[in-house]
């Protein structure tokens, strides 16, 4: 799937300290700057944008870690 | 990742008995003068070691004794009933020997240091916390600073348990100069590579023998020193929840310890009149309900970290719902273990107020005030209040 919505809601909610646009697909989020918090604001914008409901199988650092791994995770949820 | 398969259960009865008979000859006898002196439980740590239980998290194959999670907790619960700090500075050791366990043993020099933990019987320290950071695991001013094969650090850390009497320390700092403060890694030095400056003593409420003054670290070190995955892995398979569940079971046993007491004042009431139950009986049955709670937590959680260290699948640490319950048992038993001291004291009442009593509670009230502010409370529950928006039933 195309990463351009993700990385506009990253952009929106990440409150990350680097710039998105320097950001690789595969980029640590964490290191990034990205805290808990913020990782709350962005999972309830993720599932408004994409209209889906995260599991909470899925809810882990893993799952936010990356622009990739959550393309990936909301890739399998609207399969 | 590494993990122990459990020792059999009747050897490890045994050992049990053992942990008890030296809890019973030696850390009880001494536990007193340490926390009186703040000094350092030297007896008790030389008793454990004289059991091999320095490398009881050390797998078979290294030549420990290979005991899993539950068996770890065991122990410390055991040894909370005798001296809080022996039990604190165990659990402490132990969450150590854990990270190197389970992440480390792919490394020659950590393969070396598993067997010397065993034939040495090594104790190891540990300096997350950082002047500047405070209790935040996840981030760290100082950094590694390899050059070669070899690195230097110097870390400002105003809390090392015991560090003045461990063999090694294990040491959170970021990856590299330029390194963002969350991209961490964790070092292994041993005793001849750093140095301690002392920045601040231990005259301390309670824990008192733990011996937790700051220090400046200044350490070199082989780069092979430096753990094999990123801090925030180690943190979140093993150093979260490895700690807090071997300090909710210490915690457990002090409490144990004080119901134990308050049971001990109680039967005696009895005896003086059979006849008519004293008020403090109802007030027994109250405490022993809540440390039922408190041991039902630890051994629910201990049990979920068990299962997933046993279907070794290292993403499922980071499940924002198992950090959660890990958090709730370190917030709830913390609380509890205030609680059911407090109430074992009203039962037995100006005997548990003294300093010098069979009953004397004031070393265990003192101990358990410590426990909600190592890793503060209110950092952990700041995020829970996050995790929990995204919990899904
Ligand atoms: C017996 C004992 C032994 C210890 N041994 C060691 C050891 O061996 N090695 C080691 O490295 N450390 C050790 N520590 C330190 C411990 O792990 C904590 O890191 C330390 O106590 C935290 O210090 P603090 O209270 O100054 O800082 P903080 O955790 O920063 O707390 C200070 C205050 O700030 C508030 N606060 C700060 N940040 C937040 C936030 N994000 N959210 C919510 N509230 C916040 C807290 O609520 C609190 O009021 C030990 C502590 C004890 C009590």
């Amino acid at each position: 799937m195309s990463t351009d919505k993700i990385r506009e809601i990253l952009t929106s909610h990440g409150r990350l300290t680097e710039s998105v646009d320097n950001l690789k697909d595969d980029s640590d989020l964490y290191q990034a700057g990205l805290t808990s918090l913020a990782t709350v604001g962005l999972m309830l914008a993720l599932e408004d944008e994409f209209d889906i409901e995260f599991p909470d199988s899925v809810l882990s650092r893993k799952t936010f870690g990356s622009i990739n791994s959550i393309a990936d995770t909301i890739e399998d949820l609207t399969d | 990742m590494q993990k122990n398969a459990s020792v059999q259960h009747t050897q490890f009865e045994e050992l049990l008995q053992k942990v008890h008979a030296v809890g019973k000859e030696t850390i009880a006898n001494h536990a007193s003068d340490v926390d009186e002196k703040a000094r350092f439980p030297q007896e008790s740590i030389e008793a454990l070691k004289s059991l091999n239980l320095m490398s009881a998290y050390v797998p078979v194959e290294y030549g420990g004794m290979g005991l899993d999670i539950e068996q770890v907790g065991k122990i410390c619960h055991i040894l909370g009933h005798y001296c809080g700090s022996t039990a604190m500075i165990f659990a402490m050791h132990k969450i150590q020997v854990a990270c190197v366990v389970h992440h480390c043993l792919t490394v020659e020099y950590f393969k070396n240091f598993a067997k010397r933990l065993v034939s040495e019987q090594l104790l190891i320290a540990s300096a997350t916390t950082e002047i500047g950071i405070g209790g935040d695991l996840l981030s760290s001013f100082c950094c590694v600073e390899a050059h070669d094969n070899e690195f230097d650090l110097t870390k400002k850390a105003p809390v090392i348990s015991y560090g003045e009497y461990a063999d090694a320390l294990l040491i959170t700092a970021r990856r590299s100069a330029d390194a963002a403060k969350s991209d961490q890694v964790g070092v292994l030095l041993n005793k001849d590579q750093y140095s301690l400056e002392p920045i601040s003593d231990w005259d301390t409420l309670g824990f008192r023998g733990t011996c937790s003054s700051g220090f400046v670290v200044t350490g070199k070190a082989d780069i092979e020193q430096i753990m094999p995955i990123p801090f925030t892995d180690a943190l979140s398979q093993t150093m979260h929840p490895y700690s807090h569940v071997v300090w909710a079971s210490l915690w457990s046993g002090i409490a144990a310890s004080a119901v134990g007491k308050a049971r001990s004042y109680v039967k005696n009431a009895v005896r003086k009149n059979p006849t008519a139950p004293p008020i403090s009986s109802i007030r027994l049955g109250e405490v022993d309900t809540a440390l039922t709670t408190m041991k039902n937590n630890v051994a629910a959680s201990t049990k979920e970290y068990a299962d997933l260290l046993n279907a070794n699948n290292p993403d499922a640490f980071s499940n924002f719902s198992f950090a959660t319950r890990i958090n709730n048992l370190k917030i709830s038993s913390s609380q509890l273990l205030i609680d059911i001291v407090g109430k074992s004291m009203m039962i037995c009442g100006i005997a548990s107020y003294r300093n010098q009593s069979e009953l004397s509670l004031a070393r265990h009230i003192r101990d358990a005030y410590g426990a909600s502010l190592m890793v503060n409370n209110d950092r952990i529950m700041m995020h829970n209040s996050t995790l929990v928006l995204m919990h899904k039933e």
